[in-house]
């Protein structure tokens, strides 16, 4: 058994510096890695880009790092949650890179699977589509993206073991699993890690081999963006 | 003229049994309300749910469980949970079958505009270009003028495309269309609708062959 375990954020964010890319899981609030967030907060790192499929809330998730003007670029394919995104964004601040949801996750994956670039259908004839190059395959048009590179991913899961192997909960897994291995470094943050052999290997979502560090995180708020319910009858 | 759950309940009658449906933010989510109980569909959410059921109740809402509109949802027996990646395989891959999604511009060769108004509304577009660009089947549920009164059916869209040529069928809140190769396709009035109303509401081509029913819902 190869050990994954660090003891805390701090030793599994080490080597992160200004400048560098940033692959983040989670959708909205969903499944974010909150405590790789806090200790990017604490470092004060700058100049770095992010590639998430959204961008947090004022005050949680990616928002918290928007706060500190450390994002110089965010690429994701849906922003709508953030006042202060929208104010850096329109004043030029922040550059942003709005990307297809779709091929977001690919892009992520792709780098993961050893896939230099893939060609798709979304965003033909778009503006996204302005400048890459298309191509036609059995009578529809595709345009070609880039895997995505990146210096570290940041991961949350709800378990994991000593060996990195994790499983996701629900609609927390997300883009979670697509960033494991596409990074130099993937950093994956548990809510409950535990000791190899713990888990069965049947039922393991990501292998440990595509994960660096593991470590345990503490006080999850996992916060609800919408909170919907229905009356009891 | 219907209101947003009267759209949402013609377009209810388009789904059918077997059917996996993803749905959009907005009317297409209220469509979910109106489908048969005596029939099998499963309802896909792009951030990695099949099989989603109704809001939780409260107390019993899990962070860990949403939809794509970042609401707090249930699962059904038979659910399934995967990552993003699959979630877009499926989608890309042609294996849901209908996709309903709102529009802020629709162009009679099938051209739709529903992710950006510049210099206004920048938020991206989520899933919607990846959903249009491959879906075989897609119905587009919108009102059938903006809120100044303009038609959203046009000759071309004036805003920023989220994909081309891709809408097939159109529930407005005056009547249901097809996009054929002509224009816009009348199928259906909506209750009380006049074709003169209808045909004052559409800028784009308007074919009406024969006579045009009113919608049953």
């Amino acid at each position: 058994m190869i050990r994954k375990t660090v003891a805390d954020a701090q030793e599994a964010l080490r080597g992160v510096q200004d400048g560098m890319t940033f692959m983040l899981g989670g959708f909205g609030l969903c499944g974010i890695p909150e405590n790789a967030i806090a200790e990017l907060v604490q470092l004060g790192i700058k100049d770095i880009t992010c590639i998430s499929n959204n961008a947090g809330v004022d005050d949680f998730g990616l928002g918290l790092l928007l706060q500190k003007k450390q994002i110089r670029k965010m690429i994701s394919s849906y922003v709508g949650e953030n006042d202060e995104f929208e104010r850096q964004m329109l004043s030029g601040e922040l550059d942003v890179e709005l990307t297809p949801q779709g091929t977001l996750a690919e892009k992520c994956r792709a780098a993961q699977a050893g896939f230099p670039a893939f060609y798709t259908p979304a965003g033909y004839g778009t503006e996204v589509a302005e400048g890459k190059e298309t191509r036609e395959f059995n009578g529809k048009m595709y345009v070609l993206e880039y895997a995505y590179k990146s210096d570290f991913s940041f991961v949350k899961a709800w378990k994991g073991d000593e060996a990195g192997n994790l499983v996701f909960k629900g609609t927390a897994r997300n883009f979670n699993p697509c960033m494991c291995g596409a990074s130099d470094i993937t950093v994956a943050e548990v809510e409950e890690l535990l000791p190899a052999g713990s888990l069965d290997p049947n039922e393991i979502h990501i292998p440990g081999i595509f994960i660096q560090r593991i470590f345990q995180g503490t006080l999850y708020e996992k916060r609800i963006e919408q909170r919907t319910v229905r009356k009891r009858d | 003229m219907l209101d947003k759950n009267g759209i949402a309940k013609r377009i209810a009658r388009e789904v059918k049994d077997g059917y996996y449906v993803n749905l959009g933010i907005g009317i297409p989510t209220l469509v979910a309300n109106f489908v048969r109980s005596d029939i099998s569909v499963e309802f896909q959410s792009e951030n990695g749910v099949l099989g989603m059921g109704p809001f939780p109740y409260e107390g019993e809402e899990d962070p860990d469980i949403i939809n794509a509109g970042k609401q707090t949802i249930t699962t059904l027996p038979g659910a399934s949970f995967f990552d993003s990646a699959t979630s877009f395989g499926m989608i890309r891959g042609q294996h849901v079958d209908l996709t309903i999604l709102g529009a802020m511009e629709v162009a009679e060769n099938g051209d739709i505009a529903n992710w950006k108004i510049p210099g206004k509304m920048v938020k991206g577009m989520g899933g919607a270009m990846d959903l249009v660009a491959s879906a075989e089947n897609i119905i587009v549920a919108m009102m059938h003028t903006n809120k100044a009164g303009k038609s959203k059916l046009l000759k071309r869209c004036t805003l920023p495309l989220t994909g081309v040529g891709c809408v097939k069928k159109i529930v407005t809140n005056l009547a249901v269309l097809e996009v054929t190769d002509q224009g816009f396709k009348l199928l259906e009035r909506a209750p009380g609708i006049s074709l003169e109303a209808i045909k004052e509401a559409t800028e784009g081509i308007l074919i009406v062959q024969d006579e045009v029913p009113e919608m049953e819902i």
